[in-house]
């Protein structure tokens, strides 16, 4: 009752603060800003806020939050317009709807699956408000009890759902979930920097490869490929089926899902250093779990969509514990926002344990409520909108994909701004194309990617910890490694594990498949073999001296190595025509697409490599042009609207956010003037 | 594409109306746009700082002034991009940190920047304060001598960063400190404390009295030492914004086995000198123009010179003199400049206790 006697009045006097005139137009403001923003792939809230960022100085303080907060809370909500209708992993929040949603769309289902996102994200993000409110009182010691072992055992059940999600083979979901560790290991070692499978020689790769670029390549590629040789519309009947309130009423009817999507998304979201990357799996994991007939799970299932939407705005919620009560950002947007809540006002509001005192438990509350608020306007804004924007996926997908590659080109730029972010988003998109192919589980791979990095840091963490415990004692070592926590997280972990095993449908992740000759599947498998081996040999090259660095890279490659050794021993043994040889270029002649994949991809390359030369824009423009010319096969006056439009969109965008765009070799020689060169003197 | 359109229009309205907001204070960069690129991700401490700066700034100058971050290589990617900066109108500015100087200062072959050909404008410094558990404060009496048979264990980012400063230290004091590398950033350093995985950390004076403060008046955390403060002469005294707490170099002089002279000492010393009280300096690139300098000189002044500066500043500079000018001219001379010595011991210590080697 102590904490109703505390939260109570300052959740009223939050209430007075929410509700003013100024403030919900400056949450209006911020959330259309924020929508704006969030249906750009790669676009998140750390452009949004960057951009309000100047004028926020000595701004109202409520004012100043509503803006911001209205910004970052929507992002999650708007990006699942592109996951959904293009299959692209609008941020890291939303991969996992990629996986029913897009299929669902491409029933010509897309409002539908649109609608029930969006009424799971409100829910979502209703529930975590009026969750956190209470917990968030109580939070701190439970935030401290999620030691380093506990966090290894999430991230090893963040995992474990690689079980459910590996496809029609198990042994291959494995080698590809290795894949993706391996490729997240690649770069400098947290721990001493010793480089992976990169070289000072090539600076790129030593920063790693970054989960924009792998998201991008490896979901959005693949599918922009293949839809572009079809020369149809996204959704195959060309019309849409399902409206939008079908879509509200499935979510109605899987209401208790949401419920549990939303509290594991919470409670996710809490733990400082796992963000929000793994809480779409899991709670895509759980909602696999829970459904009876999984038949439907990657062919457009909506329940694979209401669970990952309903946990990742509930976790925005969650996420705001460690930045309000300790201080820690969780995410790069809320690392800026709490920047810029210093800037606010008389700039006397620090993040950290004293905004759970009662002087500041108001200003708490209101940033807790306005992100609810947010999530309301941003959602109906959405539903509103879900009807028209969906029509997109009736439109001849030829006219869209070059805007879609333009998109995501630009985007994969944002994260090193270098010439090797397209070079290395290409290189994953082919690996992606030819996972598609032959059946690889592709989520299996990117949950292996996103988890590489807190493998590897929180078990050598750990270990070294539990060691100097061990030290103290056997009991305190025991008592630090298998607390009460850790054993409900292993226990959990088990049981997915055991349950995904005896499920006899697996989840096909890339949909129904042909199977085809020995060929092309075995000389696929001996290229990855051939990377896991020289991957091997070059960690371990790494010194002994640097074993944290070096560890899980011999460990993993070893792992995946023996998958793959077993499979290629599966298939020398299996006759032609055997599933373990799906190959979706097997298709008779009657169904194989109109255009081949090479000439397909080699707009992109041309695209990519006139970047290289030219810069970007020079080359956007050609590429513009001859793509609705000669692909598209439009009359020149379409050709040439289209081609302004792309180029006014782009540039205006980079000129809003303040982004730059790829220069090429010419621009290295030469000072042109911007949007085509760096130069911007011009017009300042 | 309708959408995108409807959207980026309504972007473009809200963006219009707010770049209308600058102020009538004439000077060279009025109306200009200046980017200030941040070697380091959106989440550091560099981020803030430039943060917190730009608006003000922007206020002084009339120009607007945009954060740009350019994280990679341990922030040597961001310098060396600014290296080959020679755009002198002003709307190109960087910022560094002690991550940027220390790579610099150990020859990391990836450094491809020269910090001399810089222009300084302004600059800041920091202290820093070590602590620890109460059960280990209690064997703790102002020399290490009764902490020398613990194992300490510390949450680093990596032996090459600031935290060469806190690691030299404690081993010069004769501590066993085992550094678990690869977190995240200070702050998940504080959190290990807390959760009773670590029980020796330090932090920057903003960051521990934001974060550590409220530990130690729990009874939680006990402060240990500061690395202590430079006067006019270059001597360490009492840091000023904690003047109660004991400075590195008292303990080190109360603890046996450690001297404050000779090799160690000096390179200790040039690391803190180089890390803390001249951690963070805004740049112009190389072949800026005296009259641009000099506007961002006067801008900068009349930013410390604010009424209220004080008051928004305490909590991010604390009693830290802000240099600007000359002043980070001298600043930025004494941050960078470390006797071979130094360097040579710092070098052998790294490949000899961590296994750590800077590759030629």
């Amino acid at each position: 009752m102590e904490i109703f006697a505390t939260a109570l009045p300052a959740l009223a006097e939050a209430f007075t603060l929410i509700l003013q005139p100024s403030a919900l137009l400056y949450l209006l403001l911020g959330v259309v800003m924020g929508l704006a923003i969030g249906v750009f792939p790669g676009l998140g809230g750390i452009a949004g806020l960057s951009l309000v960022l100047p004028f926020v100085f000595g701004m109202d303080t409520v004012n100043g939050l509503a803006l911001m907060i209205g910004m970052v809370a929507v992002v999650p909500t708007s990006d699942t317009f592109a996951s959904v209708l293009m299959g692209i992993p609008g941020s890291t929040a939303s991969q996992a709807t990629v996986l029913d949603g897009f299929p669902l769309a491409k029933k010509g289902e897309a409002a539908r699956a649109l609608s029930a996102a969006f009424a799971s994200s409100l829910f979502g993000g209703l529930l975590g408000a009026a969750f956190l409110t209470f917990f968030i009182l109580v939070a701190r010691p439970v935030v401290l009890a999620f030691a380093l072992p506990e966090m290894l055992m999430i991230t090893i059940l963040g995992l474990s759902m690689i079980a459910i999600l590996a496809g029609r083979l198990p042994i291959k979901g494995i080698a590809a979930a290795g894949l993706g560790l391996m490729v997240g290991t690649i770069g400098e070692g947290d721990a001493y920097g010793a480089l992976r499978m990169s070289s000072y020689d090539f600076p790129y790769l030593t920063d790693g490869l970054k989960l924009v670029i792998v998201g991008l390549g490896i979901f959005a590629i693949p599918e922009i490929i293949a839809l572009l040789r079809n020369d149809s519309a996204i959704s195959g009947t060309a019309r849409l089926g399902a409206g939008w309130l079908d879509g509200v009423k499935d979510w109605w009817a899987n209401i208790w899902l949401s419920v549990r999507c939303s509290i594991i998304g919470v409670i996710v979201g809490v733990i400082p250093g796992l963000g929000g990357s793994v809480v779409d799996w899991i709670a895509y994991g759980h909602a696999v779990q829970t459904t009876k007939d999984k038949s439907g799970f990657g062919s457009g299932e909506i329940r694979g969509v209401i669970g990952p939407e309903s946990s990742n705005n509930a976790k925005e919620g969650g996420g705001l514990v460690p930045t309000l009560i300790f201080g820690i950002p969780g995410s790069g947007s809320m690392a800026i926002f709490m920047g810029a809540v210093a800037l606010l006002g008389s700039g006397d509001i620090e993040m950290g344990p004293q905004m759970l005192s009662g002087s500041y438990l108001d200003i708490t509350y209101a940033i807790v409520w306005f992100l609810a608020l947010a999530n309301v306007l941003g959602t109906i804004l959405c539903i509103g909108l879900s009807g028209t924007i969906a029509q997109l996926t009736t439109i001849r997908f030829t006219l869209l994909a070059p805007f879609l590659f333009m998109l995501i080109s630009f985007a994969a730029f944002q994260s090193n701004q270098s010439l090797g972010d397209l070079v290395a988003l290409f290189g994953i998109g082919l690996l992606g194309i030819f996972m598609k192919r032959f059946d690889w589980s592709r989520p299996a791979f990117l949950i292996g990617f996103v988890l590489s990095n807190p493998v590897e840091g929180f078990s050598s963490q750990a270990w070294q910890v539990s060691g100097s415990k061990f030290r103290q004692g056997w009991d305190v070592g025991l008592s630090y490694i298998f607390s009460p926590i850790v054993l409900v997280l292993i226990a959990i972990t088990v049981l997915s594990i055991f349950f995904a095993l005896r499920q006899k449908q697996a989840i096909a992740t890339e949909g129904a498949m042909e199977s085809g000759s020995k060929r092309a599947p075995m000389i696929f498998l001996l290229v990855i073999m051939a990377y896991l081996l020289v991957a091997f040999f070059d960690a371990n090259g790494i010194s002994d001296r640097q074993m944290t660095d070096k560890i899980i890279p011999l460990l993993i490659s070893s792992i995946s190595f023996f998958a793959c050794v077993y499979l290629l021993v599966t298939m020398i043994r299996s006759p032609e025509g055997s599933e373990i040889f799906a190959d979706s270029e097997n298709a008779s002649q009657e169904d194989s697409p109109p255009h081949g994949l090479w000439s397909t991809l080699g707009w992109f390359g041309a695209l990519l490599a006139g970047s290289a030369v030219l810069g970007f824009i020079v080359a956007l423009a050609g590429f513009l042009l001859a793509f609705f010319r000669f692909r598209a096969g439009l009359e020149w006056s379409r050709v040439f609207i289209l081609t302004a439009c792309g180029l006014g969109l782009i540039c205006f965008l980079a000129l809003m956010l303040n982004r730059d765009f790829p220069p090429g070799v010419v621009q290295e020689y030469i000072n042109l003037p911007w949007p085509v060169g760096p130069d911007k003197t011009w017009f300042r | 594409m309708k959408l995108f359109k409807k959207l980026a229009l309504t972007t473009a309205a809200v963006a219009l109306c707010s770049t209308a907001y600058a102020t009538d204070q004439a000077t060279l960069m009025k109306g200009k746009t200046v980017e200030w690129t941040i070697p380091f991700s959106e989440k550091g401490g560099s981020a803030k700082w430039a943060n917190f700066f730009a608006p003000l700034l922007g206020e002084a100058t009339g120009a607007t002034v945009v954060v740009k971050f350019m994280p990679g290589a341990g922030s040597t990617k961001g310098a060396n991009w600014f290296q080959k900066q020679t755009n002198g109108d002003g709307t190109v500015m960087f910022g560094s940190s002690g991550s940027t100087q220390f790579p610099y200062l150990l020859s990391d072959p990836r450094v491809k920047y020269e910090y001399k050909d810089w222009n300084p404008v302004m600059a800041t410094g920091t202290g820093g304060v070590a602590y620890l558990p109460p059960a280990l404060a209690a064997k703790f009496d102002g020399s290490a001598n009764g902490l020398k048979g613990e194992n300490f264990i510390y949450g680093s980012q990596g032996a090459t960063r600031l935290d060469l400063v806190p690691l030299l230290a404690w081993k010069m004091l004769g501590l066993k400190v085992e550094p678990v590398f690869g977190i995240k950033g200070r702050g998940d350093g504080r959190l290990m404390f807390e959760r009773g995985e670590a029980n020796i950390d330090y932090q920057t004076s903003s960051s521990y009295l934001k974060g550590v403060q409220p530990l130690v008046d729990a009874g939680k955390a006990v402060p240990m030492m500061t690395w202590g403060s430079l006067d006019a002469s270059g001597a360490v005294v009492r840091d000023p914004t904690f003047p109660d707490v004991a400075t590195f170099k008292e303990v080190c002089e109360k603890t046996d086995g450690c001297e404050t002279k000779g090799e160690a000492w000096d390179a200790w010393k040039a690391f803190f000198t180089a890390g803390f009280p001249v951690q963070k300096i805004a740049f112009l690139p190389q072949g800026t123009p005296q009259e641009v300098i000099d506007s961002y000189v006067a801008a900068f002044t009349a930013v410390k010179a604010r009424d209220n500066f004080a008051k928004i500043s305490g909590k991010r500079l604390g009693k830290y003199p802000m240099f600007v000018g000359a002043d980070a001219q001298a600043a930025l001379e004494r941050a960078v400049s470390v006797p071979d010595s130094a360097k040579t011991f710092v070098l052998n210590w790294l490949k000899e206790d961590y296994g750590v080697e800077i590759k030629k």
